[in-house]
């Protein structure tokens, strides 16, 4: 594995080893080692032409505890507001000697651009480009379900998962439903119809414009957040409505089954998706799928920057 | 194909070394013993289990060193095992690292490494069931199961009924 780009690029193996590696490394970095010389001397560099809080910090730290150097680069206060090309700044960084770029882009498929470019030839992890993927967020939502329902199982059949909310503008969500199918999850995407992307049977999955209606058959409720920034047009009234009939409120989550876990992948609109007493509930695994983030991207790291592509080739690369 | 060490050979082999540690340490006060996944492993179990019916039972654990290899960037990634610390830790013991084959000693170096990481004990041996030789490094075991001069080319296999159903350790690929 060079890149990590879409989940379409990975089998369930493939995804599943990954899980494994994150647990192996939890269990490696819960006592008293917090770092690890895997990554000594490699260069990561966080590329963000999009402001992101938890994904940024979260494969900062992730490098870090594999004793990577790390770079931050953001859009504003850079080169780019002065208008320099995704590709002038992309060679900018071949010339640094990265190893890995983790580039988050509003544009989708700006990530498999800079890989199948040329410019570059570091690995290219993908952290979120436009409306398209989020792959590393999948996994570590795959992480957070599996320690919850079987640290070992190799599959998710079985497993009931519901993904509610703004589904048009989420790339967790459509990185989500590739990534729960491929491990056999039974997925449904819950939205409005004006949230529900075109053309949704092609994704395989069932999808409802009704929250209530089922409820209580889920062992995953994935609230989305609504992406208000990317919505220039109305797609409901007001976030009253929206509340009333898609937010996770004291009474929905009171109809969960007992077992069932909520999740979101932040920053959380509180008040709209999903209520604060939701948020801060007993069953809201919101928190522990941040540090579950750093220990998937670890794993993410080690696979793409280790093995045979990446041997060194002896001259200033 | 050639066998080298048959079942029985690698029971007595082990209860020698068994025997050894516990002589080399005047006893099983704080010594531990660090299995290397995979095999090395199930070895430190059964050494753990031997020297409990010889003399007093002691304390073992795993140390999965992957992430401290040199040879990461030459090689598939690698999947990561267990690491299980014995009980009371391995600060100021006595650690005996227990792995099957000691061939470049990459591995131990690794494992030196990862130990350093996890504490500061008191002094640190080395047992193997099988020394190839063709070393890289300046290192070498205080409890050997079997001396086996090799050629680079030959690769030794070490089967353990734990995980390969049997006991066995084979030399092959030295014709080509």
């Amino acid at each position: 594995m060079k890149h990590l780009l879409s989940i379409n690029d990975i089998t369930a193996a493939e995804a599943i080893s990954i899980l494994d590696t994150a647990a192996q490394l939890e269990n490696l970095t819960s006592g008293t080692v917090k770092k690890l010389p895997t990554l000594r001397g490699r260069t990561v560099v966080n590329l963000f032409f999009e402001d992101s809080t938890r994904t940024r910090l979260s494969f900062d730290a992730a490098a870090k505890r594999l004793s990577a150097d790390v770079t931050n680069f953001a859009a504003k206060g850079s080169s780019v507001s002065k208008g320099e090309s995704l590709k002038d700044t992309a060679q900018t960084l071949q010339a640094m000697g990265a190893d890995a770029i983790v580039i988050r882009h509003g544009a989708s498929g700006a990530a498999k651009r800079l890989a199948e470019s040329g410019w570059v030839s570091a690995s290219i992890i993908n952290a979120g480009d436009g409306t398209h993927e989020h792959p590393t967020q999948a996994l570590l939502d795959a992480f957070t379900i599996r320690k919850h329902f079987g640290s070992t199982r190799s599959d998710f059949v079985g497993l009931k998962v519901a993904i509610v909310g703004d589904i048009v503008h989420s790339r967790v969500a459509r990185s989500n439903v590739l990534l729960l199918k491929k491990l056999g999850a039974d997925v449904t995407v819950i939205a409005p119809p004006t949230l529900i992307p075109y053309g949704i049977e092609s994704w395989g999955v069932a999808h409802s414009f009704n929250l209530d209606e089922d409820l209580e058959s889920f062992d995953v409720v994935m609230m989305l957040r609504v992406q208000l920034e990317r919505m220039n047009e109305a797609y409901f009234p007001n976030g009253r409505e929206y509340s009333r009939g898609y937010g996770l409120d004291e009474v929905r989550l009171g109809r969960l089954k007992a077992h069932a876990i909520v999740m979101h992948p932040g920053p959380m609109n509180r008040g709209l998706e999903i209520s604060a007493a939701s948020a801060d509930s007993v069953r809201s695994v919101v928190l522990e799928q941040v540090s579950n983030g750093v220990l998937v991207r670890m794993a993410v790291l080690y696979q793409l920057l280790t093995g045979l592509d990446q041997a060194p080739t002896g001259g200033l690369a | 194909m050639s066998l080298v060490l048959d079942s029985g050979e690698i029971t007595r082999a082990l209860k020698r070394i068994s025997h050894e540690i516990v002589e080399h340490n005047h006893g099983t006060d704080s010594v531990v013993l660090m299995g290397i996944p995979t095999r090395g492993s199930f070895l430190a179990a059964r050494i753990a289990s031997i020297i409990a019916s010889i003399e007093s039972p002691l304390e073992h654990g795993y140390l999965d060193i992957t992430m401290h290899r040199d040879d990461l960037r030459l090689r598939p990634p690698r999947p990561l095992a267990e690491t299980v610390m014995p009980p009371s830790g391995i600060e100021g013991k006595h650690v005996v690292l227990i792995d099957d084959v000691l061939f470049s000693g990459r591995t131990i170096r690794a494992a030196l490494d990862a130990l350093g990481e996890l504490g500061r004990p008191q002094s640190v041996q080395l047992a193997v069931l099988v020394d190839r030789g063709h070393r890289e490094l300046p290192i070498r075991a205080d409890y050997v199961g079997k001396n086996i001069p090799t050629s680079i080319k030959e690769t030794v296999k070490v089967s353990l009924a734990e995980i390969d159903d049997k006991d066995c350790v084979e030399i092959t690929g030295g014709e080509q």
